[in-house]
């Protein structure tokens, strides 16, 4: 059985299918880092990540598909899914092969994990526009944290910046330490160090929050308990459309 | 604050305890108005200012204990009231805590929510005060200072207050993008009943404003493409069910008459809670009709994205919603010799018509079905509901039993046991196994 271990990039799977085609190989499973070998691994490729190779495959990929199917392919690589790799990678490789395009043809089981899995990601990523919160700090940045399940930042900070483009604000990825900051003209990709209490807790402390970002919270707090209907307390629906998981970091329900 | 570079002056009110009294009972009064969807609008920020509106769909910030949805900060400016409307806990005869927030007080609450992300926007609605035009004139004046002095580029949902004039409800288009008046009772004659101050006129007069205003403004656009938008999410209302002795028949009807009217986006459904229970006027219900609810919000559905008609949903034979199942298997179950549908072949209008198939799965056959014969494996990945499609459709594989062989009541246990009771009733997050 040939496998392709790769670095567990989307540039490192694009230059496993230059290869397939440039080698005249085909791998029965694709591997990242960290995903499981196959038990009668006989042939083992290690693809190395070539970036000009990737764009070609890129670029010749969307030649063959539209661009909202192209960009379903990328963002459902982000659904870090070790047993989708060869899913995504096999689907690939059949655009390639065939001579019509098959972006449509929804009886392919591969296809249909692609559109899934994208969908989960957008998923998260427009949780992460839901369920972002900013506290004000005392330098009037506004600061937000969370930890979405998937690699997603980047497809949510657009939206920031355009909603609070007057304004100066933090938007952090905890689970994998890197955020944007906006300083009002540019955004930036950055890091904070990890000794700061606010970066566990997700809660600024007191000295360094705005004046008034105690009474807002509580406000919020306040209006989120009595906008409720008491004849209809429905814990279950809340809790479905509203994951526990992202609690933590709600205002209205890291339980202050 | 300060906007591209310009120092606005920030009317500086000192915010205080009492704002979260007050805040407590307003947000505690607007709570039964359902509408809580932002959609309608996209307004992308143009650099000057603060916040843009997504497009599409709304954007849900939060989910209350109750499970619906927090999009916009949904508060009255007072639940003072000098009406009487039996259904209603702010009436005037009601002795509950009442407050008033100051135009400074909304307008700085609704901005410090929306830098934080709480909100998508504002939804206001009021009691009213003194008369009709001077209510509507103070909410006018929050959502222009909104859009005038903080520039706010977020959502404004504008409640209009009954019997208001026509240039107040003009003015107050030009800054909100939805606006909505509520039908509340379906009949007329159930509606002077119940709010001897209202009557159909001082619904469907303001409603017949917003419309003019929003197509003479495409006119005006067309001509000068400057011109702001008048009310671009356009308007919605709601209605009571359960408060008056209408049936399902007469509510979608109107509905449906309503969704006629070009500018009406969404019409809410919103089962009677019994707030004054010593009214003898209206009926004692323990509970909310939270079920007839969901099944009106799946009608509604059916008519706005499956081309069905009212009165293919309820016609005079059954005028009220079977609560044991939804009204597209309702449909179907009545209609047994139109089926089974063969999902190789039939126009994509059929295949929506089939229990167990969403639009989304609609789509995704007939595209699929290019490539290859579907069968009821591909059918199932695709999404598809097998344990109710199976009575309807064919793919001509092992024929399994439809309904037009067996009767449509025994489809109907057999799809029963399997089911279990919804229990969701919200507009916006409703499960559409159909
Ligand atoms: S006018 Fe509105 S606030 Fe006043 S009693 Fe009637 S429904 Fe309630």
């Amino acid at each position: 059985m040939t496998v392709f271990r790769f670095d567990g990039s989307f540039d490192g799977l694009l230059t496993g299918v230059f290869l397939a085609y440039s080698a005249k190989k085909r791998p029965e499973c694709v591997v990242a880092p960290g995903g499981e070998m196959p038990l009668f691994s006989s042939d083992v490729v290690d693809v190395v990540t070539d970036v000009s190779k990737s764009e070609r495959v890129w670029n010749a990929l969307l030649r063959k598909v539209s661009r909202g199917a192209a960009s379903a392919m990328a963002i459902s690589f982000l659904c870090e899914d070790n047993a989708f790799y060869t899913s995504l990678f096999r689907f690939i490789c059949r655009v390639f092969d065939s001579a019509e395009n098959v972006e449509s043809d929804f009886s392919d089981a591969d296809l249909l994990a692609i559109l899934e899995n994208s969908r989960r990601v957008k998923g998260e990523a427009h949780r992460v526009v839901q369920f972002m919160r900013f506290q004000k700090a005392a330098d009037d940045t506004y600061f937000g944290i969370m930890e979405p399940r998937y690699d997603v930042m980047h497809m949510a900070v657009e939206h920031f910046r355009d909603r609070f483009s007057d304004g100066k604000f933090i938007i952090y990825d905890r689970r994998r330490d890197y955020g944007y900051y906006y300083d009002g003209r540019r955004l930036e990709r950055m890091r904070l160090s990890s000794d700061r209490s606010h970066m566990t807790t997700g809660i600024l402390p007191d000295d360094m929050a705005d004046a008034d970002e105690q009474l807002f919270q509580k406000l919020w707090r306040t209006y989120f308990k009595y906008t409720a209907i008491p004849e209809r307390i429905n814990p279950r629906k809340q809790r479905q459309d509203m994951p526990v998981r992202f609690w933590k970091y709600l205002t209205e329900k890291n339980g202050l | 604050m300060r906007f591209g570079g310009l120092k606005v002056p920030y009317i500086c009110i000192v915010m205080t305890e009492s704002v979260i009294e007050r805040l407590k009972i307003l947000a505690g009064a607007a709570k039964y108005d359902v509408s809580c969807s932002s959609s309608g609008t996209v307004r992308r920020n143009n650099g000057k200012g603060v916040g843009n509106t997504v497009g599409g769909i709304g954007v849900c910030h939060s989910f209350a204990d109750d499970g619906r949805c927090i999009s916009l900060l949904k508060i009255m400016l007072t639940n003072y009231c000098i009406y009487d409307c039996a259904y209603c806990v702010n009436r005037r005869s009601n002795d509950v805590p009442r407050a008033t927030l100051s135009v400074s007080e909304i307008v700085s609450v609704t901005m410090e929510f929306y830098r934080r992300n709480y909100i998508e926007g504002l939804f206001l609605s009021s009691g009213v005060v003194r008369n009709p035009d001077y209510t509507m004139e103070r909410m006018v004046r929050v959502a222009r200072d909104l859009r005038e002095v903080h520039r706010f580029n977020g959502y404004i949902h504008l409640k209009s207050i009954p019997g208001a004039s026509r240039e107040l409800v003009n003015m107050a288009g030009r800054y909100a993008d939805r606006m909505s008046v509520n039908v509340e009772i379906p009949n007329e004659a159930s509606l002077k009943y119940l709010a001897p101050e209202k009557d159909h006129k001082s619904v469907f007069e303001p409603m017949a404003y917003i419309k003019q205003g929003v197509l003479e403004n495409k006119e005006d656009r067309r001509r000068l493409r400057h011109v702001p938008r008048f009310v671009p999410a356009g308007q919605s209302t709601q209605m009571i069910v359960g408060a008056s002795p209408d049936s399902d028949k007469d509510i979608l009807a109107l509905s449906s008459a309503l969704y006629s009217t070009p500018t009406m986006r969404r019409v809410y459904y919103s089962g009677y809670v019994a707030v004054n229970l010593y009214d003898n006027r209206l009926p004692a219900l323990k509970q909310p009709p939270l079920v007839r609810e969901h099944r009106l919000y799946q009608a509604d559905w059916l008519m706005r994205f499956y081309g069905f008609k009212s009165g293919e949903i309820a016609d005079d034979d059954n005028p009220n919603l079977d609560l044991e199942i939804d009204p597209k298997l309702g449909w179907a179950l009545r209609h047994p010799e139109l089926f089974p549908i063969d999902v190789n072949k039939a126009e994509y209008e059929l295949i929506l018509r089939v229990p167990g198939i969403g639009v989304k799965s609609a789509a995704l056959i007939v595209n699929a079905r290019k490539y290859r014969h579907l069968t009821s494996e591909h059918l199932k990945k695709i999404g598809v509901v097998m344990k109710r499609a199976r009575y309807f459709i064919t793919c001509n594989e092992l024929a399994s039993a439809c309904v037009a062989d067996l009767s449509p009541e025994y489809v109907k246990r057999q799809l029963l046991s399997a089911v279990k009771a919804p229990a969701s009733s919200d507009a916006r997050q409703l499960q559409f196994d159909f």
